[in-house]
């Protein structure tokens, strides 16, 4: 009778370890905050920062505080993944924030995977949540968005024949093959395919060619950094008169600033963090937006970034899961991850499930022109 | 019985291995322990070019990149087993160092050191500029070894991390143990010959050039073997493992532990793979205090960290 006893209450005992009740929260995260991606992970970091602060003052989530546990790493996947192991077996996170570029996430992703921790990354590609893996979810949208949502302009404009000039870099490169693969699903026909490396203070020779090929309707830039403002003032220069659509990539101000007055006319897909002032009233993203890049400037006094936004979004999920999960089980905050639906963050509404990992669709892209040096809404 | 230097020094460097996993806190650090295994084989071989033979070389990441993508790209290709990817890169930068060797170790001093920067950053080029083949900047996934699947199968209960610092431990062992084999064998001399005095081993009737490439090309294949494992640990390889930093970093732990000693080197890369660990939270002032570090080392202790630490120990004793 005693040995009876005995195992239950042991049994009672490795019941109660085993539910692991809400103490501190957690929270790792791995971003590029120097290095060559540093543009991306630093507004990254600061939103996290911002909100934790945020939710810590408003008492946390159910009554517990978040701890942020941050790493950079420099841009370079090796020393992710040594981050990241050490962000699960020493730090002991539930749950991990990070990833700015695709490369770093892919190299990290299995560490998470390998422990059961859910994983909400900040990078691009469409690989990431392509296969789905079950513990990794993304929250900018992909690049292949970005083509598709250019192809609808196109096909709205009755234009089919294009012309591709692409950087070399990954970003640019990425997006390049996934452009050629939407292509034929809305009738595009890519009649020219040029490249420039991520260095190269001239694109006259590619522009040349692709306005000499017969047939050209317009012409799409998949890149980042400084190369698409050279390709837009060679474009200018040389007088050519299609349309010219660049990337996401460069959804921001130093692009106008960067290209001048020749970027007047430039169509690009952007994040609704870029015209705030121009969103109405009853749109949607109206007051997340908002909200968010007024606490941003007020905080940072530096502009708010369309980067950012993917961290603030990633966050948001994460806490709301955590909050329905009420504990720090990470099976219970993955399955909620993956429950998100209807919530509407800076990027866009998401609408995840076991399928779809990311959940936005083309009305998280706004088409943006460029008209007297400033940002319009394109209906 | 009496022990050579060789055998205390392996002796010495088993005990160090099997008795560090004591001090870890958790097994992440593990994971720090692996990696120091597999800078300490690489530097292991550049003690051999450096030390040895008195050449410099600035781009041996880029047979790391070769070996590292020898064991991504053919296991998915060819369909074999990984390990015949790292087999298959080390035979290929053997063949590389070879072709190259020639021209470029019949160069001198800068002029040497500039020809391999370049070499390692053709590589690097290579590989971020082959998407459809490499993948492009964002890198690829590598097949696994199956060391955690063989360790699972024999019942040891060891997670990713502690299988590879226990396998590392053992591969770094014998390609200590080659290097120190060589130091003291026929060749290891007219290595060393060379290292002081081209000239004087010409006249003494060393091949020079032949004793030259012969360096070269053994260290190639220590850092392509360096570059599969630290593919095959991490399941995944981007284009940064043949970068100029990462040959540098090689470079630098070599000189900081001590070129001439394969421990001094492998002291080296404990210390440069250990440190950005600590200083995590100094992330930005890391190259700073990187550089200081190498500076106060090269200005007071010429000879690198670990001969000088052991002559100060033999003095005080």
């Amino acid at each position: 009778m005693r040995l009876f006893s005995k195992t239950v209450v042991a049994g009672g005992l490795l019941l109660l370890a085993a539910d692991p009740a809400l103490a501190e929260i957690r929270i790792g995260s791995v971003l590029s905050v120097t290095g060559p991606a540093s543009f991306l992970g630093d507004p990254e970091l600061k939103t996290l920062e911002m909100l934790v602060e945020e939710v810590n003052a408003a008492g946390g989530i159910n009554g517990e505080e978040i701890a942020l546990i941050h790493y950079d790493d420099g841009g370079d996947a090796n020393q992710a993944r040594t981050l990241a192991t050490r962000l699960v077996e020493d730090d002991e996170v539930i749950a991990v924030i990070g990833g700015s570029t695709t490369g770093v996430t892919l190299a990290v992703a299995p560490v998470f995977e390998e422990a059961g921790i859910p994983f909400i990354s900040l990078a691009g590609a469409v690989s990431i949540i392509n296969p789905v893996n079950p513990w990794v979810f993304k929250t900018p949208h992909t690049d292949r968005m970005a083509c598709e949502k250019i192809f609808t302009d196109l096909n709205a404009r009755g234009l089919s024949q294009i012309g591709l000039i692409s950087g070399q870099g990954g970003f640019g490169s990425s997006m390049r093959e996934q452009c050629l693969d939407v292509a034929g699903d809305f009738g595009i026909e890519v009649l020219a395919d040029e490249t420039y490396a991520p260095r190269d203070s001239d694109m006259t020779p590619q522009l040349t060619s692709i306005a000499a090929t017969d047939g050209i309707e317009a012409v799409v830039n998949p890149g980042f950094g400084q190369g698409p403002a050279i390709v837009t003032r060679n474009f200018a220069q040389l007088g050519i008169e299609l349309p010219l659509y660049q990337s996401h990539g460069v959804a921001s101000d130093a692009f106008i600033e960067l290209a001048g007055e020749s970027a007047n006319g430039v169509r690009l897909p952007g994040s609704a963090t870029l015209i705030v002032d121009l969103l109405a009233e009853d749109d949607p993203q109206h007051d997340v937006v908002t909200a968010y890049r007024d606490a941003f400037e007020g905080h940072f006094d530096e502009p708010v970034s369309t980067f950012g936004g993917y961290a603030h979004d990633a966050f948001w999920i994460m806490v709301s899961a955590i909050e329905t999960a009420g504990s720090t089980d990470g099976e219970a905050i993955r399955q909620a991850i993956e429950a998100t639906t209807g919530w509407v963050g800076v990027t866009g509404e998401f609408n995840m499930s076991p399928e779809d990992h990311m959940g936005l669709d083309l009305s998280a892209f706004r088409m943006l022109e460029i008209v007297d040096g400033d940002w319009t809404l394109v209906e | 019985m009496r022990l050579s230097g060789k055998a205390w020094a392996l002796i010495a460097l088993a005990v160090i291995i099997a008795l560090a996993p004591l001090a870890f806190p958790s097994s992440f650090y593990y994971r720090v322990g692996a990696l120091i295994l597999i800078n300490g084989l690489a530097v292991t071989g550049l003690v051999i070019l450096f030390g040895y033979a008195g050449q410099i070389s600035l781009g041996h990441a880029g047979f790391a990149g070769i070996g590292g993508y020898a064991a991504a790209l053919i296991p998915i290709h060819l369909g074999v087993h990984p390990v015949f990817g790292l087999i298959a890169g080390a035979i290929l930068s053997a063949g590389l160092a070879f072709l190259i060797g020639r021209p470029v170790l019949r160069l001198k001093g800068y002029y040497l050191a500039v020809a391999t920067l370049g070499f390692g950053i053709l590589v690097y080029l290579v590989l971020n500029n082959e998407a459809q083949l490499t993948g492009g900047p964002d890198g690829m996934s590598v097949e696994r070894l199956g060391l955690r699947a063989l360790s699972d199968a024999l019942g040891l209960g060891l997670n990713t991390s502690q299988v590879w610092y226990w396998f590392m431990g053992v591969v770094l062992l014998i390609g200590a143990y080659l290097a120190l084999n060589l130091f003291t064998s026929p060749t290891g001399r007219a290595l060393r010959s060379l290292h002081d005095s081209e000239v004087a081993a010409g006249t003494l009737g060393v091949d020079v050039a032949r004793y030259k490439l012969t360096a070269f090309v053994i260290s190639a294949v220590y850092a392509s073997l360096a570059g599969s494992l630290q593919a095959l640990l991490n399941g995944f390889v981007t284009p940064d493992v043949a970068g100029f930093l990462h040959s540098i970093q090689w470079v630098t732990m070599t000189v900081l532990g001590g070129a001439g000693t394969v421990l001094g080197a492998i002291f080296g890369a404990a210390v440069l793979t250990a440190l950005p660990q600590a200083l995590t939270v100094f992330k930005e002032y890391e190259h700073m205090m990187l550089g200081l570090i190498m500076m106060v080392v090269m200005v007071f202790m010429p000879a690198g960290l670990f001969p000088s630490l052991a002559k100060l120990f033999r003095r005080v004793r």
